[in-house]
């Protein structure tokens, strides 16, 4: 089990999940996210006064999967976020040693499914 | 045939009138010089005086959630409480302490220097007595100069001591001021006004005054954590919610044309040609304010057109009855790019922190509205032929509100932070006012984000 961590542009995340939807990926939780790295930052002014912004705005995609879905769900983020310009975002993919539903309490495999 | 037929129905009118005993000042209009017809016409023109005048206090109301919505929206989403509380509070503490006071010491009989006379309207009963219409009217203006103050000083003033200062600011600071360039508008009189200072609707009286306290109340206070940076250089803290601003400036600008239109206190032409001239000069303020943040800072920055047609609406009010349309479009130009100047000058130069432009806005554009009377007056203005008097004359009421505002603000301000104390603990400013003045928060249930 793998658990896919996606930082997104915030206007890539419609394109996203069509292309995860497509891949018969339905599952995931996004939550609003500021980061910095090689996009750096743009200045804004307020009454006269320069500021860098250098936290920009970024969604995040978490997705639980099986091995098999694994390289899907990677082609997809990629497929949706893509548009070849620095700030197009990064996946990580780690081990996932267990998940639990809650409800069933079903572990392991099948409570991702 | 029309004339006639006006004839008979103000007679009719004036039967009526007389009948259910409607008439105000009978004394006067009794005189057996006046044919029916003309007690019926001054009877109807007291009446149409009465109304003008209420609707006009009603729109200046207005202007107090005008003012809690800028500086609101000027601010951060965590002293958002803070200042709604200032805005509702020193416009209630004001209304009475107005009443009670303030107002006789404005335009009660003057001993030279104050009103003496009208203290809760004493001697005047409850009805239908002008004095009531005038009072509602001058207690919205009061209060516009107490709320000026909150902006200056806002997201780290301790409640305690603002809700004093407010006291003090609708009973005294103002109403003194007022009775020497407006005493005369009821029973007193004051030296600014005998030697001819015209202050039509108040640039000085009201805005010079707000601003110039709002100024010392910025100086005692100091900047907000962060303001400053070690190397003394200014730092930009954004308003979060400018929509409210712009919303709080819409309202302020429909206010004022019950500010100035209103300050004729006399339903008849002249209401619809001051509200031409204020309504040009608010027009040039933004769009000259904008153009001067364009060109110096190289957008047209929103916080500063703002501004700037509030400038323009504070430049215009004195001069507003007697200036041409096109003096009304110079003097809102100038006090668009003057009020940008200015808050840069306030925040680089004297390192004052004012969050909403407050000093700018009332202090020096007041200044400037009422030095324009000398210079664009139609009958005793500079450029009209009336040579430096008029202008000598505004040059020292300006000068007057100045020391008496400022310096009785500093001395306000200072025995309030050396006494019970005007400014809320670092950590409390930290956290923000909200939660620690108040207890509660502005937006709860919603994320703020910073960015920065």
């Amino acid at each position: 089990m793998k658990l896919i961590i996606a930082y997104i542009q915030p206007h890539k995340l419609q394109d996203v999940k069509k292309a995860l939807y497509e891949a018969e990926v339905c599952k995931m939780s996004v939550t609003n996210a500021l980061g910095c790295g090689e996009q750096h930052g743009y200045e804004e002014s307020y009454r006269g006064i320069k500021f860098e912004v250098n936290l920009l705005k970024k969604v995040r995609i978490e997705i639980a999967v099986n091995e098999d879905f694994v390289e899907k769900t990677i082609d997809a983020i990629c497929a949706g976020a893509k548009t070849g310009n620095i700030g197009d975002g990064k996946i990580l993919v780690i081990d996932m040693p267990e998940c639990v539903r809650i409800r069933t309490g079903q572990r392991g495999k099948e409570a991702i499914g | 045939m029309i004339t006639r037929k006006r004839k008979i129905i103000l007679a009719a009118a004036a039967v009526f009138l007389i009948g259910s005993g409607r008439l105000l000042l009978a004394a006067e209009t009794d005189t057996p010089e006046l044919s029916p017809i003309e007690v019926a016409a001054k009877g109807l023109q007291d009446n149409i005086n009465i109304v003008w005048t209420c609707i006009a206090a009603f729109l200046v109301f207005f202007m107090q959630p005008g003012f809690a919505m800028v500086e609101c929206g000027f601010t951060r989403a965590k002293n958002a409480v803070n200042i709604l509380m200032k805005n509702l509070m020193d416009f209630s503490i004001g209304s009475i302490a107005f009443f009670l006071v303030g107002f006789g010491l404005m335009f009660g009989a003057s001993n030279g220097l104050f009103g003496t006379t009208l203290f809760g309207l004493k001697g005047i009963e409850p009805g239908a007595h002008w004095n009531w219409t005038f009072l509602i009217f001058q207690t919205v203006f009061a209060a516009t100069a107490a709320t000026i103050v909150s902006g200056a000083m806002a997201e780290r003033t301790k409640f305690v001591g603002y809700l004093i200062y407010s006291f003090f600011i609708s009973l005294f600071i103002y109403p003194v001021f007022g009775s020497w360039a407006w005493g005369g508008l009821l029973d007193g009189g004051g030296w600014l006004e005998k030697l001819g200072f015209l202050d039509f609707a108040g640039s000085t009286v009201v805005h010079s005054v707000g601003g110039w306290l709002a100024l010392a109340g910025a100086i005692v206070l100091g900047p907000r954590l962060g303001k400053y940076g070690p190397d003394k250089k200014p730092r930009a803290i954004p308003g979060h919610n400018i929509p409210l601003a712009a919303l709080g400036v819409f309202i302020l600008w429909f206010g004022w044309f019950g500010f100035n239109p209103g300050s004729t206190t006399t339903g008849n032409g002249s209401i619809g040609y001051i509200a031409v001239t204020t309504n040009l000069a608010a027009a040039t303020g933004a769009i000259f304010a904008m153009f001067a943040a364009w060109i110096i800072m190289k957008k047209p920055d929103a916080s500063m057109a703002l501004n700037g047609a509030l400038a323009g609406l504070v430049a215009i009010t004195c001069p507003c009855d007697g200036v041409s349309p096109i003096a009304a479009l110079i003097i809102g130009g100038v006090a668009g790019i003057l009020v940008v100047l200015s808050v840069l000058f306030i925040d680089h130069v004297l390192k004052v922190d004012d969050p909403v432009g407050a000093v700018s806005v009332h202090g020096v554009n007041g200044l400037w509205g009422t030095l324009s009377a000398g210079l664009f007056n139609m009958e005793t203005g500079l450029f009209y032929g009336g040579g430096l008097k008029q202008l000598g004359v505004q040059a020292l009421g300006a000068a007057a509100a100045f020391a008496w505002a400022f310096g009785l603000g500093l001395l306000l301000f200072t025995i309030i932070d050396k006494t019970i104390g005007l400014r809320v603990s670092t950590e409390e400013e930290f956290k923000g006012l909200d939660v620690g003045e108040h207890g509660m928060e502005a937006y709860s249930g919603f994320q703020v984000f910073s960015t920065t």
